[in-house]
């Protein structure tokens, strides 16, 4: 049984003319990191609102279709329940914030105290996701008094606590430092290892090419596109869709129409790839 | 207009030093891109250049004018800067009014900031949402009207922190055609960024702050190939310059154009 079933998922917006999502059917197997990439206002948050029951639970609108996480179909659950199995990051950090609590560290506690976990477990817990996240030395500090960046830590800081099985991603790095995003992505890639599902939007296709498995391209909220890294990112419909290829593919490329890059070699999206048909331009 | 800091210092309230002893001129029609860790000092430095901080030690100058003697009315006709996040920033039920608020608040003439709304909105591809309120739109078309509303104050110093954060590739070729349009009026252009591709193609000159301290001030060339320097701030090479660097290349090259003609000699 897969960890996250979609099917016929469309969505519009109360005020809205059109839907925001159109007849998504997909699977994500658990263990399975999937990126969703799109231009903006493709459908990619809305999308992670909807896996997450925010869609249709807080977010109202005509919604037909379904989303089941694990055995849980989100139109039969609340916000609070689901939020033990799926937990969403959203895009703007400060969104997520309580705006009831003093300190980040009561703002990662937050979840976990509605929840009735006891108050040693809750100590222990955001202790090591303060740590895993890099925001130990925060702990006394309040909200808003971080940084754009911070900010993102403790929005992942605050889902990570809650431990859940599925983790939604709204590009979940924008304001990080380079650094900053490398360790999240190693924090995805270890989640991953222990069987967690993660599904990510994100628009900096270098780190889709270096992590994920599997890669759903949206244009005006339809499904256009669906395969592995190497594929999706050096396709096409990646510039059909008003996107650009990134540095690596459009070097290639460049490279190919001078005949410096083997013409029935693949064209790249990672570092290696591209090391490689550099290193042997003779196939 | 250029811009002067000189041994400048700054503390919030209660907390060690953001910035320390930071010196750089900035000259008329250059563009620069701050780069640095989270917390280096690079959004309380860009700060410093129109009002909104003062330092705490040292001065600031804008051309002939030291910022401490000014307000921030007056500041706002040379200096215009976009913050962040465009939610800190937006302010009107409606795009175009948004846009126009700089202009109007700078008292330009009716026919002038009608020009300049409509001139940065057609640039950032927001004509179509004039009338839209801009909470009804998405996150990167609001970031995209608080950078319209910026460029329309027509200020010869224009600073954007962190314009590329949550655009697509679509909207950042629209930012590279508003920076190409920014430097023929020869107007300054300083950004903060976390985006190494784009600096690399964009900026020949960046200053990279750590921990409140200038660590860099050079060509952009230099910087990116210098790994040491990058790692110590948080950093990261641009691809193309990963790509330069693992050949050993006599130049780092910073765009695809450049990495392929070398390759070809």
């Amino acid at each position: 049984m897969p960890a996250l079933e979609v099917s016929h998922l469309t969505f519009t917006y109360p005020t809205a003319t059109r839907p925001s999502l159109t007849n998504l059917s997909f699977t994500v197997e658990a263990g399975e990191l999937v990126a969703v990439v799109g231009a903006n206002n493709s459908g990619k948050s809305t999308l992670c609102y909807a896996l997450s029951g925010v869609v249709p639970n807080f977010y109202r609108g005509r919604y037909a279709g379904s989303v089941v996480a694990g055995e849980m179909n989100t139109t039969g659950y609340t916000i609070s329940e689901l939020a033990q199995k799926v937990g969403l990051v959203m895009q703007i950090p400060a969104n997520q914030l309580s705006g009831v609590r003093y300190t980040v560290f009561e703002e990662v506690a937050f979840g976990l105290e509605n929840l009735g976990v006891s108050r040693s477990e809750i100590t222990e817990r955001v202790t090591a996701v303060l740590a895993v996240t890099g925001l130990s030395n925060l702990g006394d500090r309040s909200p808003y008094q971080l940084s754009g960046g911070q900010q993102q830590k403790l929005a992942l800081a605050a889902v990570l606590a809650m431990s859940p099985s599925i983790l939604v991603l709204d590009e979940p790095t924008t304001f990080l430092d380079p650094e900053g995003a490398l360790k999240v992505f190693d924090i995805l890639l270890e989640l991953k290892q222990q069987g967690k599902t993660i599904i990510i939007a994100e628009q900096r296709l270098e780190w889709v090419a270096e992590y994920a498995d599997r890669v759903i391209v949206l244009a005006n909220g339809e499904l256009v596109l669906s395969g592995t890294p190497e594929e999706v990112l050096i396709s096409n419909i990646i510039k059909e869709i008003g996107l650009e290829w990134m540095p690596y593919t459009r070097t290639a490329e460049l490279a190919n129409q001078m005949g410096l890059w083997e013409s029935d070699r693949p064209l790249p999206s990672t570092f290696a790839a591209t090391v490689t048909g550099f290193s042997n331009p003779e196939g | 207009m250029h811009i002067r800091i000189e041994k400048v210092a700054f503390r919030y309230s209660d907390e060690v030093k953001a910035l320390n002893d930071i010196s750089l001129t900035i000259n008329q029609g250059e563009r620069v891109a701050f780069i640095g860790h989270n917390g280096s000092g690079k959004t309380t430095l860009v700060k410093h250049l129109n009002g909104l901080l003062r330092p705490s030690e040292g001065k600031v100058w804008i051309g002939s004018h030291q910022t401490e003697n000014m307000s921030v009315a007056a500041l706002a006709r040379m200096v215009a800067l976009s913050f962040q996040n465009p939610d800190d920033q937006i302010s009107k039920r409606r795009v175009w009014d948004e846009v126009a608020f700089g202009p109007k608040n700078l008292k330009y003439s009716k026919t002038r900031t009608h020009d300049l709304v409509e001139r940065s909105l057609a640039l950032f591809g927001l004509l179509p949402q004039m009338n839209y309120n801009p909470y009804d739109l998405g996150y990167s078309e609001r970031k995209r009207a608080a950078l319209a509303s910026i460029i329309a104050m027509d200020t010869p110093i224009v600073v954007f922190d962190e314009p590329t954060a949550g655009m697509d590739t679509h909207e950042i070729r629209l930012l590279k055609g508003v920076l190409d349009k920014l430097q023929q009026e020869t107007k300054t252009v300083i950004i903060i960024s976390h985006d190494m591709d784009f600096v690399a193609e964009q900026f020949p000159r960046v200053i990279c702050l750590k921990n409140g301290e200038k660590r860099f001030d050079g060509s952009s060339r230099t910087a990116f190939e210098d790994k040491d320097l990058l790692a110590s701030c948080r950093l990261r090479q641009p691809q193309i310059a990963r790509l330069s660097s693992y050949f050993e290349r006599a130049e780092l090259a910073l765009t695809p154009g450049e990495f392929v003609r070398g390759f070809h000699r």
